[in-house]
């Protein structure tokens, strides 16, 4: 123990990380009730990624010969020659190794998975952290999208579909990823890769062959996959925003108890810092009740 | 349950509304008003915009809806919805608002992607007053029952 730090400095070191204790134990609380939210949408928009899901599996099962599905241009399958990256982070940080473990797997799959498009993508930023990265490093960042991530609506993924839509139906790029946190549970989220475009149309169960359909099998299917999309995009978004908020939820915590085990070490350090003072103080007027008796 | 439909109205974001008691279902489809009776025939629909009524018993349900797919299956009327709410949902003022902010742009006569948004905006708003102005004239549910319509 430095011999220099007085009990009152150690006062004050405690106090101040008391303080920090309440914001950090105040910042935890705000991610878990963002967290809950953010789950609660996850299950919310089950039912209709759901049936989605299925009727598009179905169309693209039942409807037309093979060779008219593939003339769709979501569905269609071409030699990539330049593909988009989307990569979905959080505004904020103190939320743990979050964003590095998904700008890791970014730069993973560019390098490693893809090492032969690395002068030909265009990266889309969502997140302020990931956009951060890809301006400090020069990525070729085409697009950002920010203030989504920490709470996530359809409409706001509507301009995103738009985008990467847009930039595969005009040959602009023959691919479209997303990277994102993947929410497993409060403890484990994972950065994956999920294709976004061309659309990989699910397995059918042939339930809907004998419906009718108005106006017809093909424009229903057309319109069908640009909300495919827009919802995929959607759940994705979801997912990186309960991570997030699970992520920052846990490193708070983490912090939270980390500043109290010091408190607990200060005040042990202030104890005795305390009580060495007295015992000086003691010894000294000691001496000096000595010195006093000496001299008579 | 038998003679009865099963409704449940879903946006990518959440469930509007459910009911298992309905008679009939009045939807915006893409050619047309489509009714819906119990025992119709499997379907998928496209829907445009405009109301959705849900009739029950003597108690009539509205919503509005924008865009989306109708699919009618063993009883079962699911609506995937772009964009729906129910009429008591409609806050009127933001509505009117809405519409009045619509319709300055348009006056403006921009020709550019502003235009095609205005007309977006002024034609929900439109539909949005239009439910939910109905909605006023007639009486709340749980409200005093008027006496049955003699035939």
């Amino acid at each position: 123990m430095p011999q220099a730090v007085t009990p009152r400095e150690i006062r004050r070191r405690i106090r101040s990380i008391k303080n920090t204790a309440q914001i950090t134990r105040a910042m935890e609380m705000v991610a878990a009730s963002k967290m809950r939210r953010a789950q609660q949408a996850v299950l919310a928009a089950r039912p209709y990624a759901e049936r989605i899901r299925a009727m598009l599996g179905d169309l693209a099962a039942m409807s037309s010969p093979q060779e008219e599905v593939r003339a769709f241009p979501l569905l269609q399958r071409r030699p990539i020659r330049r593909i988009q990256l989307i990569l979905v982070t959080s505004d904020r940080g103190l939320a743990g190794s979050l964003n590095t473990n998904v700008i890791r797997r970014a730069v993973d799959f560019m390098t490693h998975e893809r090492p032969e498009l690395l002068e030909n993508f265009d990266i889309v930023a969502v997140g302020r952290k990931g956009r951060e990265f890809l301006v400090r490093y020069g990525w070729p960042m085409v697009a950002e999208f920010t203030r989504i991530t920490d709470r996530p609506s359809i409409e706001a993924v509507r301009p995103l579909a738009e985008l990467a839509t847009q930039d595969f139906t005009t040959r602009r790029v023959d691919a479209v990823f997303v990277v994102y946190t993947h929410f497993i549970n409060t403890l484990k989220q994972e950065p994956r890769v999920l294709q976004l475009l061309p659309i990989e149309p699910p397995e059918g169960t042939g339930a809907i062959s004998d419906y009718i359909f108005e106006p017809d099998p093909v424009t229903v299917l057309e319109a069908l996959l640009p909300r495919f999309i827009e919802m995929q995009l959607y759940r994705v978004l979801l997912e990186a925003s309960a991570s997030e908020h699970s992520a920052r939820m846990v490193a708070m915590r983490n912090a939270t108890q980390n500043a109290l085990d010091l408190v607990a070490e200060l005040t042990l350090t202030y104890n005795k810092a305390r009580q060495a003072q007295i015992t000086r103080e003691v010894s000294e007027i000691a001496a000096g009740a000595n010195a006093l008796g000496a001299l008579q | 349950m038998a003679g009865k439909l099963r409704v449940e109205v879903v946006t990518a974001e959440r469930l509007v509304y459910q009911v298992d008691d309905a008679d009939m279902v009045l939807a915006p489809g893409a050619e047309g008003t489509l009714g819906i009776l119990p025992r119709h025939a499997p379907l998928v629909s496209l829907l445009s915009m405009g109301e959705m009524r849900v009739k029950r018993g003597r108690e009539e349900d509205s919503l509005t809806i924008f865009g989306g797919f109708l699919e009618v299956a063993n009883n079962v009327v699911r609506v995937l919805a772009d964009v729906a709410e129910r009429a008591e949902e409609i806050d009127l003022a933001r509505a009117e608002d809405a519409r009045q902010r619509a319709l300055a742009r348009l006056r403006e006569r921009r020709a550019d992607i502003d235009r095609r948004r205005a007309e977006m905006a002024l034609r929900r708003s439109t539909v949005r007053l239009a439910v939910a102005r109905k909605r006023r004239a007639r009486p709340a549910p749980g409200g005093p029952p008027l006496p049955e319509a003699q035939p």
